[in-house]
């Protein structure tokens, strides 16, 4: 293509890109070095139906004159990020300081509000993605090996979980869970134990979310599959069975090796989707158990008092964990396009 | 102009028997609020004013949008229903117009307690009020020959009597659902212990002493008689758990008692025998383990004067008298003359009545919610001592108060 056409060709997404991601992104970075203004608090008397007492309020007087004069609020630089509700740079060198061995460093890391959402997040990620991909790879082969005739149902019965909005699928496993849904009951009654409960326990809290994760996120692995094994070539497959290859080595030998390029791309989505966890913790109310970077977000901006510097904080924290996760496929990817 | 005057005409000929007729503004108003029966009814009674365009967005996600809502100029909405805690956001944004002209112009006869005052300044009119209060099945104390609890320490005896009886095995309920819900349960129980949040005058938080521990301390007392997953209950899932029968005693919001006892979602043996009682005491104090609420309106301040004053008059006519009738009357602790008390509404009487402490008002207290609801439930599921929970809470509680400005 000439460069001409080739620019006119994506200057429509170029600006979209510009004004709906890169814009947006530079505006968060910018919040999260500055803070609010220091509030200027009054003592007042507040009068409501129960009687008055004395209460403190801002006073808005001086307060406006401190907007009109820094908009942005009080330049901060990097406090924000290296505040305890962040990065938590000196609780995390008193912590390294007083603990007795790794083993208790890291179990107080975890009682730091950023360290407890990454490692759920790491762990949720890197659970979840080569999980999606095996399944999804194992239900595309079985689906295209199905008869013709069942193949368009299982199809759609396969993809169900996908179409329906994470919010609903997690609520109805939430209540499936409960001590007295089926599954919760189910539990109970395999181990033996009545008081066994899902939602009160740590560790099968962190499983169901990620069994849930798999559950909703394998559809999108199999469709993709699916999309691949269609274009798999039928002379070598036909080759591989003249030779004798059984059906597993003509997947080993001739499938596999076919669909690698679309196991990086499903590997990229899946990081970026499974790194940004939110609506389970939300559905299952698994805030006590788990949370996530995206939930300190969503929790930042619900509260009653908003804070927006410390949820931009969070966002360029985990845009950059995106990144992160996300350059050793990117690396690969750009040394094989160069090689070509 | 001939046709607009034939409508109004009209309009006022339908109305002529009603007691809506009254109703007359110049303006447009558009209202923002919470999502329960009597809000509805507040809503609904606003709109019917007539000469201007009335809207609401009633919405269990309010508090997100009302700041950004009445930010705008002119606001989006000329007027924003809340309580006691979330009128601080707004007025932190100073985006609520004090009252004082148009009360001295248009609402003398606004009752002198529904004022919401600050600092001399009419910020809210209160129409509402609500607070958390006992609730137990008569029956099941009955027959296990307990009177009606007045503490925690009660509760947790009857609960244990309850169990042994082998009538329920968790028969203690609480919302304690964690964020939120859970801070909440730990204000109440604080303040019956008579804890203060703050250094006085100063934003600097101090819960983690004595009261706190022994307040952490009755909360984890209690959960042992709650349903195993109580950190994901929220007040409906503790109301179903009632009206299940599983749940024979509990502490409860005023403005839900109405659903419990009423004749749907429960057997007749549950519903008939759900009983309110006055708020608990704990640790012998005398001041109740739990925080007054009131709901009121308020009129945004970045709307013109036009719009002011019909905002002003529609929802003093949607909070006036005329709004109660048989079916409107159960659904709140109405703060509203000619308002007569239902038995749902005893507790919250009762709360009134006791002293109950009002939920703070104060800019920065929000933020120290937060931080409770983030930090107590790792206490709760025994992960960690309950000074290490409420030392979380100050230091997350100071973190964010020291980025919005309040500390230093």
């Amino acid at each position: 293509m000439k460069h001409k056409s080739f620019f006119w060709f994506v200057l429509p997404s170029a600006v979209a890109m510009m004004l709906f991601i890169f814009f947006p992104i530079i505006s968060v970075i910018v919040q999260s070095f500055h803070v609010e203004h220091e509030q200027v608090i009054r003592i007042v008397e507040t009068c409501d139906l129960f009687g008055c007492k004395e209460s403190t309020a801002i006073d808005q007087e001086a307060t406006a004159a401190l907007r009109a004069e820094a908009p942005l609020g009080q330049f901060a630089g990097l406090t924000t990020y290296l505040d305890r509700n962040h990065l938590a740079v000196s609780e995390v060198g008193a912590t390294w300081n007083n603990s007795n061995g790794l083993r208790d460093f890291g179990g107080q890391m975890l009682n730091l509000p950023f360290y407890k959402a990454i490692g759920f997040t790491l762990t949720y990620t890197f659970v979840v993605t080569p999980l999606v991909i095996i399944l999804g790879f194992v239900i595309a082969v079985a689906v295209n090996g199905a008869a013709k005739m069942l193949r368009g149902p299982l199809i759609f019965f396969s993809l169900l979980p996908m179409m329906i909005t994470p919010l609903v699928g997690a609520l109805i496993l939430f209540w499936m869970v409960d001590a007295r849904g089926i599954i919760g009951a189910t539990l109970q009654y395999l181990a033996g134990d009545p008081d066994l409960s899902v939602k009160a326990s740590t560790p099968l809290m962190w499983i169901m979310l990620m069994v849930y994760g798999v559950w909703h996120s394998a559809p999108f692995a199999f469709i993709v599959y699916y999309a691949g094994l269609q274009s798999v070539n039928q002379d070598t497959l036909e080759a591989a069975r003249v030779d004798g290859a059984n059906r597993w080595l003509q997947i080993r030998h001739v499938v596999i090796p076919h669909l690698v390029p679309l196991t990086t791309f499903i590997a990229l989505m899946q990081l970026m989707d499974n790194f940004r966890v939110f609506e389970p913790i939300v559905s299952f109310a698994a805030n006590a158990h788990a949370t996530s970077l995206s939930w300190s977000i969503f929790n930042d901006l619900g509260g009653e008092t908003r804070q927006l510097s410390s949820a931009a904080a969070t966002s360029v924290l985990t845009i950059i964990g995106v990144a992160i996760l996300l350059s050793p496929v990117l690396v690969r990817t750009w040394r094989e396009f160069d090689r070509k | 102009m001939f046709l607009r005057h034939v409508a109004l005409a009209s309009s006022l000929a339908l109305m002529a028997g009603s007691a809506y007729a009254d109703c007359q503004i110049s303006g447009n108003v558009s209202i923002v609020g919470n999502e329960f029966p009597a809000i509805h009814t507040v809503a609904k009674n606003a709109a019917a004013c007539t000469g201007g365009e009335v809207k609401s967005n009633l919405t269990a996600d309010h508090q997100k949008i009302n700041v950004d809502g009445m930010s705008g100029n002119p606001a989006e909405y000329t007027s924003a229903i809340i309580a006691n805690s979330s009128i601080v956001a707004l007025m932190n944004e100073d985006l609520v117009r004090p009252l004082n002209d148009l009360v001295a112009e248009y609402g003398q006869d606004i009752p002198k307690n529904q004022l919401i005052s600050i600092d001399g300044n009419i910020m809210a009119v209160a129409f509402m009020a609500n607070a958390q209060t006992l609730a137990y099945r008569k029956d099941v104390l009955a027959e296990i020959g307990v009177d009606v609890p007045s503490t925690y320490e009660e509760v947790l005896e009857a609960a244990e009597k309850i169990r042994a009886a082998g009538i329920s095995q968790y028969p203690v309920g609480s919302a304690y659902k964690a964020g939120w819900n859970l801070a909440q349960e730990f204000t109440n129980m604080y303040i019956g212990h008579g804890g203060e949040f703050y250094k006085p005058g100063t934003p600097e938080v101090a819960i983690n002493n004595a009261q706190g521990v022994a307040a952490l301390n009755m909360m984890k007392a209690l959960t042992e008689y709650m349903n195993p997953d109580f950190l994901t209950h929220d007040s409906n899932a503790t109301g179903a758990e009632m009206e299940a029968g599983n749940v024979m005693i509990m502490n409860m919001w005023g403005s839900r008692m109405g659903a419990l006892m009423d004749d749907e979602g429960a057997e007749e043996q549950v519903y008939s025998n759900i009983t309110v009682g006055g708020p608990l005491t704990v640790a012998g104090g005398s001041t109740p383990a739990s925080t007054l609420w009131w709901d009121g309106w308020t009129v945004a301040k970045n709307v013109s004067d036009e719009d002011a004053v019909a905002t002003f008059l529609a929802m003093k006519h949607g909070t006036s008298p005329a709004i109660l009738d048989d079916e409107t009357m159960s659904q709140a602790v109405w703060m509203i003359e000619g308002y007569t008390p239902a038995p749902v509404n005893d507790g919250v009487f009762a709360a009134i009545a006791a002293g109950t402490t009002s939920y703070p008002m104060l800019p920065y207290h929000g933020l120290l919610h937060t931080a409770l609801g983030d930090n107590l439930a790792d206490f709760l599921l025994g992960k960690e001592s309950a000074e290490q929970a409420l030392a979380d809470a100050e230091a997350a509680y100071t973190a964010a108060a020291t980025e919005k400005g309040f500390l230093q």
